[in-house]
């Protein structure tokens, strides 16, 4: 027994949901297939979802959403084994007008499911595809192991691993230089607690980037929850691979820090997770799009890492796969001539010309590790010698900052990566 | 201040939700390549949860501890992998 449906929706992800809730408001049949227990049970992330393309989808969602806490600082810390140098920013706008929600996926993500079923999707969970179908060359629909499913178009939104962009043959494993393992606990501390630490209002919240943590490239992140931190460390896979300690060494090793530990302490573990993030930026988002199939959010490898943003890039593609698929229905051309629009509408939208302007940081900063290693020990130093007070004369207090910054980095080298960092931005 | 005990990835692991499948999701295609293994056992190194170990002459597999990074899968191509059956595998509460 075979169904067939105007487009079939692997994974109930924010890309997968966003394509889902696009067709079905449009009047198409749509299948979402999702292989965890519910939405959201395979998903980690940081993290926060972000107001402005949320809200495309739904309009002051944080009034009926599972949202921990509204973003009001950003945080960058910079590490050197017993200290740091914090670099902060905290704006009342943000509690005007919303940027950014903290949200725990496994909430969030059947919240989020649910507009797509309102809006006339089927969720279907506990399902998982194994293969595309195909005929004719065409990619027809998928085979799972409750039977097999036929549609017009299939949207692959199943994550990083996509086993279903490998089936349809767009693309190879994931290359280890794109890579990057992110290992993260839920810490519950008693609200109260966490406001006071953050020194926030009652839904305010914190978002942190710290370097100076660990191997190679890499970057810690510490967000503030209603009554729990998600604190965890990114680590490129490359840097892994050569690294001696394993990931949960690297990971606890970060947590022991004297500047975590007080904001950390007497929390309860909740939750140990692990997740691949694609960080490999433009040079990698390869072929997105084939007849009868199109691919969005982390499985296409739509992560802007050096903004940290990924959940409006996967809801943005979403959308703009959803809007190809009702084209295409239209047309009723369901090859790459018509489904290739979707490349071009990601290309005209902030994902690829954001990720285009980037392009050439992800392998900078893979080459260069020596911004997460030297820097912030130098920056520690030069903080150091800055404030403390003892017999020598701020002239020598100077000259031994200058000679520490030099044994770090030559002259050379600052200026060629100060050349580097205004040309990659500008 | 008290000092804390270290949390082993056992200890962490309990506070996970998992359904675990009687059959593996994970497997080495040929255990012959194991024995030279070109990448100094990469899948030991980088797993998350220490799910691969190397015990008399072969990895063996803790399936149910996984969490489904694909890490091992990229970084070895002697890895099989493939996504758990519907409803099995961790089940994240938080995430």
């Amino acid at each position: 027994m075979t169904e067939k449906f105007d487009s079939v929706v692997v994974g109930g992800g924010p890309a997968g949901i966003a394509a889902a809730y696009t067709m079905a408001k449009a009047g198409l049949r749509v299948l979402v297939l999702e292989k965890g227990e519910k939405p959201g049970a395979k998903n980690m992330f940081g993290g926060v979802i972000f107001r402005h393309h949320t809200e495309k989808i739904a309009p002051e969602f944080w009034k009926t959403a599972p949202v921990e806490r509204h973003v009001v600082e950003y945080q960058y810390w910079f590490l050197s084994k017993d200290s740091h140098v914090l670099l902060s920013h905290r704006n009342q706008k943000f509690n005007g007008r919303y940027n950014a929600f903290t949200v725990h996926r496994a909430k969030f993500d059947p919240w989020f499911a649910k507009l797509a079923e309102d809006a006339g999707a089927l969720m279907i969970n506990r399902t998982t595809v194994d293969d595309v179908i195909r005929e004719n060359g065409m990619i027809v629909g998928v085979k799972t192991e409750r039977g097999d499913v036929m549609a017009d178009v299939v949207v692959a939104a199943d994550g990083v691993n996509s086993m279903l962009s490998k089936q349809a043959g767009l693309r190879d494993e994931l290359p280890t230089d794109a890579a990057v393992l992110a290992v993260k606990e839920v810490i519950a501390l008693p609200k109260q607690k966490i406001e006071e630490r953050f020194n926030l209002g009652p839904d305010e919240g914190t978002a942190a980037l710290l370097v100076g943590c660990g191997p190679g490239m890499h970057a810690g992140f510490m967000y503030t929850n209603r009554d729990t931190i998600s604190l965890g460390i990114g680590i490129s896979i490359n840097d892994l691979e050569k690294s001696k300690q394993r990931p949960n060494e690297i990971y606890e090793q970060f947590k022991k820090h004297p500047s975590i530990v007080p904001l950390v302490k007497e929390g309860e573990l909740k939750e140990y997770s692990a997740h691949l993030i694609p960080e490999g930026g433009y040079e990698y988002v390869a072929n997105i799009y084939t007849d009868g199939l199109l691919v969005a959010g982390d499985a296409a490898m739509l992560v802007n890492a050096i903004n940290w943003e990924g959940t409006n890039l996967a809801m943005t593609s979403g959308i703009l796969a959803g809007e190809t698929v009702i084209e295409a229905k239209k047309k009723g051309d369901f090859s790459s001539n018509t489904l290739s629009n979707y490349r071009q509408r990601l290309e005209e939208s902030f994902v690829l010309k954001d990720l285009k302007k980037y392009r050439e940081i992800p392998k900078f900063f893979a080459s260069n590790p020596h911004f997460f290693t030297t820097y912030p020990e130098a920056i520690n130093e030069l903080a150091y010698m800055w404030h403390v007070v003892d017999d020598g004369l701020k002239q020598d207090h100077v000259k031994e900052m200058k000679s520490r910054l030099f044994k770090q980095r030559s002259r050379l080298g600052l200026i060629r990566d100060a050349y580097h960092i205004w040309r990659l931005f500008s | 201040m008290s000092t804390q005990r270290v949390l082993t990835i056992t200890d962490k692991l309990y506070r996970n939700r998992y359904k675990v499948d009687e059959e593996s999701h994970l497997w080495i295609k040929d255990p012959k390549m194991c024995l030279k293994c070109p990448f100094d056992f990469a899948c030991i190194r980088v797993c998350p949860t220490d799910v691969y170990k190397w015990e008399e002459n072969k990895i063996t597999i803790t399936y149910d501890a996984c969490v489904e990074c694909g890490a091992c899968r990229i970084v070895c191509y002697d890895v099989g992998w493939k996504n758990p059956k519907g409803g099995f595998g961790i089940s994240y509460k938080y995430g």
